[in-house]
């Protein structure tokens, strides 16, 4: 999630404030990695990756897959949020003679992050659940972890509960510490109050 | 053009084309330090683009300009450096709506003059001070009236202490009521010897404050003179039929 959230911000000003080349490249990217399965990509990054002579473990090539995977999604949620800044933030920013980096560092982005967060806990949401994937590279995640629970056990119900409930936990306290978040850096004046309308 | 050393800006011979529409054409003139000069002109003549090539946020296709002696259009000349001493005021007022207003004011202090964070909220507040608003620092861009809103804008420019001020209509997007309080603060800052170019149409204002006015239409210069040859015996017939125009909507000239 965090790799996908670094690649994925890098993306998508990529995709409004890059060259040519670089709006090319990462719309390509993009494309590719929002296109092919998370359960294909799985495959891919771990087959082909020791083709290539690379060999990381498959808990490494499995973050590699999703990470990559979610920067995809993630670069338009984040694409999506910048390019619902108004221009005039921009202008404003480059008039008091701010380089266009620092006017995105600090005008653009404090502002389009707070606009990502509840697509972003959305984003969060799948990927906590998409680990389970990883189940078929052989990384020992949640779900294989219960199998080997089960075999031991023959318990399979309880066993899948269980792991139904960890997900729930993982993806409730996940989204309940973005919904803080989003409620701490809401602007004030800016969003529409709790009740009001 | 004659070469007038105390021009604070000198605009040569600005071009700019969109495509195939001649936005500005062959636009000259010149604003002395101190003085205050108001840029009037039916809408889409290419007032705001003029503006935006003062400062280089839009690249004129051609000419020159020279703030203080110094030619700004050359590529040597770095312009986040050169921007800092032209503040610009805009339309709809762009302040950073995730800051509050003394942020606002400070962050170019901070992060472009680099300057010590105590030190910066203290020009800030002086700033504030100015405009009227040290009561209103910790308010955020949404909970300030649109008046209270652009005065902050002009602290911001203000702040980073600028040898020439741009507004680009800066009352036009204001609740009338609301129009008296900016005109204000603009009206001191000529006062205090503030070199000034403004698009406008709040003829009282120019009247009042301005040495001269500049009547721009389809992108040429019609006119320019003072406010008193311009409103008392405009040479040009278009001149005559935009102010009396003008005039109809927002009243009689010079009431203010």
């Amino acid at each position: 999630m965090a790799l996908g959230l670094v690649v994925g911000i890098l993306l998508a000003l990529g995709q409004v404030y890059g060259r040519r080349g670089v709006v090319i490249f990462s719309s390509i990217y993009e494309q590719i990695f929002r296109s092919i399965p998370a359960l294909v990509l799985l495959f891919l990054f771990f087959f082909g990756l020791s083709l290539l002579g690379v060999n990381i473990s498959a808990f490494f090539s499995a973050i590699l897959a999703l990470g990559l995977r979610s920067s995809a999604y993630q670069s338009q949620i984040f694409r999506g949020a910048i390019q619902s800044i108004r221009e005039g933030q921009m202008v404003a920013a480059r008039s008091v003679g701010m380089s266009k980096f620092q006017a995105i560092r600090h005008v653009i982005l404090p502002q389009a992050l707070r606009l990502s967060i509840p697509a972003w806990s959305n984003e969060y949401s799948i990927v906590v659940k998409d680990t389970s994937l990883a189940y078929a590279v052989g990384v020992i995640e949640l779900v294989r972890e219960g199998r080997y629970i089960i075999v031991r056990t023959f318990e399979p119900m309880i066993i899948y509960i269980t792991i139904a409930l960890i997900y729930l936990v993982l993806t409730y306290t996940g989204n309940k510490l973005l919904g803080y978040l989003e409620e701490k850096s809401r602007i004030p004046g800016f969003a529409t109050e709790h009740g009001e309308r | 053009m004659s070469v007038d050393q105390s021009a604070m800006l000198r605009v040569e011979n600005i071009h700019k084309n969109y495509g195939k529409e001649k936005v500005l054409e062959d636009i000259s003139f010149e604003v002395k330090g101190g003085e205050t000069k108001v840029i009037i002109g039916p809408s889409g003549t290419g007032k705001s683009t003029l503006l935006r090539c003062i400062n280089q946020l839009t690249t004129p296709d051609s000419g020159r300009v020279w703030l203080d002696g110094i030619d700004i259009t050359n590529s040597v000349a770095d312009i986040n450096q050169v921007r800092q001493s032209i503040g610009m005021v805009f339309q709809d007022f762009n302040l950073f709506s995730h800051l509050s207003a003394l942020d606002n004011v400070r962050l170019g202090l901070v992060k472009v003059k680099k300057m010590d964070k105590r030190e910066a909220s203290q020009e800030a507040m002086r700033q504030l001070i100015r405009v009227g608003l040290e009561d209103k620092a910790a308010s955020y861009p949404a909970e300030l009236s649109g008046g209270q809103q652009q005065r902050v804008s002009i602290a911001r420019a203000l702040a980073m202490g600028p040898k020439l001020m741009l507004f680009d209509e800066p009352t036009s997007a204001l609740d009338p009521e609301l129009i008296g309080e900016v005109l204000g603060v603009m009206k001191d800052l000529a006062e205090s010897g503030m070199t000034m170019l403004v698009v406008s149409h709040e003829l009282g204002f120019a009247r009042s404050i301005c040495d001269e006015i500049i009547f721009i239409e389809k992108g040429v210069i019609v006119e320019q003179g003072s406010p008193e040859v311009l409103f008392g015996n405009p040479r040009h017939q278009r001149t005559r039929e935009f102010l009396s125009k003008i005039n109809e909507l927002y009243g009689e000239t010079g009431k203010k």
